[in-house]
């Protein structure tokens, strides 16, 4: 193992307490909402945040262990970060600025200069290397502040939100960019995100952050084919319900009980997609064994079809046609049937 | 009511201006300033006041980084004590220097007795007093400047390996290198009107402590003329003061 960290700390509103372990050539996306503490990780790990307890040790040598009193300071760490607004410096050139970390580190100037050329050229700005930062794109500023991280040659590669500050557009292209850079990184790399895409297809493995803890982690097949958490079933828009499996049947918390083709016995998630969910005024004659009779509490316009928020024995929500809704005359309050097959209804111990 | 409350304030500070130009004599205006005594308060006055501004900066600098930087107890203390300055009239500010630094001061008694060195009375005097009234200007404004500079960049330098000293040269520095001109700037200005300190402190010695200001306190009975030229050049250097730093004191009229 590369990395093997444990992060513990208190900052504010956050009590993080954190474990994680990567690989040499690995790529890991720590994926979470706003708050959750990922950027806090990602400091800490670059030494800029003290931890309080844990332990975080890099290719065998221990960079923090609050226990025995060893911190090797940031400047000391072999580790790039890619900041999330990038954090050019301003007032130097392109160059200065991928030059910045060898020359801090000791490196002549020339060679310096070199080194940086060479990465600039890699990153294909060798039109840019005398450019201010001011007049750069939002793509070629990450792939300068990209540059600038790995011109240091880490063995750690700290990313933070590494496309969250382009527009739609540039973000498909510099992913593309960045993809091919990683691969190309023997180190290790950690990034931070909010958008699953990125963690698609940058990273090997994700780490679910919620609240300053790892709720689920593994491949993002493995997280998305299982979802443990409301966040995870939100960002991949699925309903994620909770029970006890007892064969065929997994009696929900709330009272419900739902049919499934997986047989599951104990503690269990039940995973629907809205898409699946069939809505009709009259109690349903089809061969569907789930059947509700909810209430209508929200109804949002995505795209193509409408997402109905339903709320009655179990929440639930259903993805269908706008004309759908208009046949059945959907409105906040209306009683409607729904209906899910069995064999659309994924079960798993929780 | 209230337009004509401001109209009154804006001729409080128009009126005094127009009297000055109004008195001074044009004719005569390159005699009166190129006068012996003229020119030895310019000579002394931009000595003093650069010097002051130099001191300033060499000592301000590290004080503004240490009260924005470093967490300490009794920061607050130290804090107030460096902006007495500001508020302190310079008289007292004179006195009290007086009694640290001259011949019998708690300082200025080992300075003599072991380099022979004497402040007061001096052109060292004069730069002495000078800063004391200026250096709190140059730090309330650095200070503001790292206060509000993105902090984050000093981060993505350390992580780039940046020792603090090489952090603070090659990336805080000319990030607040606008305010550091500033304050100095700021600085400059007081140092140069300095008036109370000087005259208490280092006295008034043609040629060695008798600044710009000091000259035309004691011109203005025997040659009014004299007097008001050179507080035209001071005029003139207030201006243009406020003609530098528009863009920080004026950027919200535009």
């Amino acid at each position: 193992m590369s990395l093997d960290a444990h992060l513990a700390l208190r900052l504010g509103e956050l009590d993080l307490d954190v474990a994680t372990a990567v690989a040499d050539g690995e790529v890991l996306a720590v994926l979470g909402p706003n708050g959750a503490g990922k950027t806090t990780v990602l400091r800490a790990l670059a030494g800029l945040q003290p931890i309080e307890r844990g332990r975080i040790e890099l290719d065998g040598s221990v960079l923090d262990d609050p226990a025995s009193r060893v911190r090797v300071p940031p400047e000391a760490r072999p580790i790039g970060v890619v900041f999330q607004d990038y954090l050019l410096f301003p007032h130097l050139s392109v160059l200065d600025n991928v030059a910045f970390g060898p020359r801090a580190r000791g490196v002549a100037k020339q060679t310096a200069n070199a080194t940086a050329a060479a990465w600039i050229e890699r990153v294909g700005l060798h039109d840019h290397t005398g450019s201010r930062p001011a007049k750069l794109s939002g793509g070629q500023a990450q792939r300068v502040a990209l540059a600038r991280a790995l011109a240091t040659e880490p063995r750690l590669l700290l990313l933070d939100e590494p496309l969250a500050a382009l527009d739609v557009a540039t973000r498909a292209v510099v992913r593309r960019d960045l993809r091919r850079h990683l691969g190309e990184f023997g180190g290790t790399t950690v990034l931070v995100t909010h958008d699953p895409l990125d963690a698609l297809a940058l990273a090997d493995r994700v780490a679910v952050l919620e609240d300053g803890r790892v709720t689920q982690s593994g491949t993002l097949a493995e997280v998305t084919s299982r979802p443990r958490t409301r966040y995870v079933a939100e960002l991949l828009g699925v309903n994620l319900l909770r029970g006890t499996g007892d064969g065929d049947q997994v009696r929900l918390d709330g009272g419900a009980a739902v049919t499934v083709a997986d047989v599951v016995t104990g503690p269990a998630f039940v995973v629907v997609r809205p898409s699946s969910v069939t809505l009709q005024v009259d109690p349903p004659r089809s061969s569907a064994r789930n059947r509700w009779q909810l209430q209508v509490v929200g109804l949002d316009l995505l795209g193509e079809h409408v997402r109905v928020r339903l709320h009655g024995e179990l929440d639930l929500v259903a993805d269908v046609t706008p004309a759908a809704v208009a046949e059945l005359r959907l409105v906040e309050g209306t009683l409607v049937w729904a209906s899910v097959k069995a064999t659309d209804v994924t079960a798993y111990p929780s | 009511m209230v337009i004509a409350a401001a109209s009154i304030a804006v001729l409080f500070f128009a009126v005094p201006l127009l009297g000055l130009l109004r008195r001074a004599s044009w004719s005569t205006l390159a005699d009166d300033l190129g006068s012996r005594e003229s020119l030895e308060a310019l000579r002394l006055s931009l000595v003093c006041s650069l010097s002051a501004t130099v001191l300033s900066v060499l000592f301000g600098l590290p004080l503004a980084w240490v009260l924005a930087r470093v967490q300490f107890p009794g920061r607050a203390l130290v804090r107030g004590l460096a902006l007495l300055p500001l508020v302190l009239p310079p008289v007292v500010g004179g006195v009290a220097l007086l009694s640290a630094f001259s011949r019998r001061g708690i300082v200025g008694e080992h300075l003599y007795d072991w380099f022979g060195i004497q402040l007061t009375f001096s052109t060292a005097g004069a730069i002495l007093a000078e800063t004391f009234v200026a250096l709190p200007f140059f730090v309330i404004t650095v200070e503001a400047g790292l206060r509000s500079m993105d902090r984050r960049y000093e981060d993505a330098a350390t992580t780039l390996g940046g020792r603090p000293f090489t952090v603070f040269r090659r990336v805080t520095f000319p990030l607040i290198a606008p305010t550091v001109v500033a304050g100095a700037v700021l600085a400059w200005a007081r140092a140069l009107g300095e008036f109370g300190a000087t005259i208490t402190f280092a006295g008034n010695i043609i040629g060695r402590t008798q600044t710009l200001p000091l000259a035309v306190y004691l011109q203005l009975e025997s040659r009014p003329d004299v007097a008001i030229a050179l507080s035209l050049v001071l005029l003139v250097v207030s201006l243009s003061v406020i003609v530098a730093l528009r863009d920080r004191w004026l950027g919200g009229a535009s």
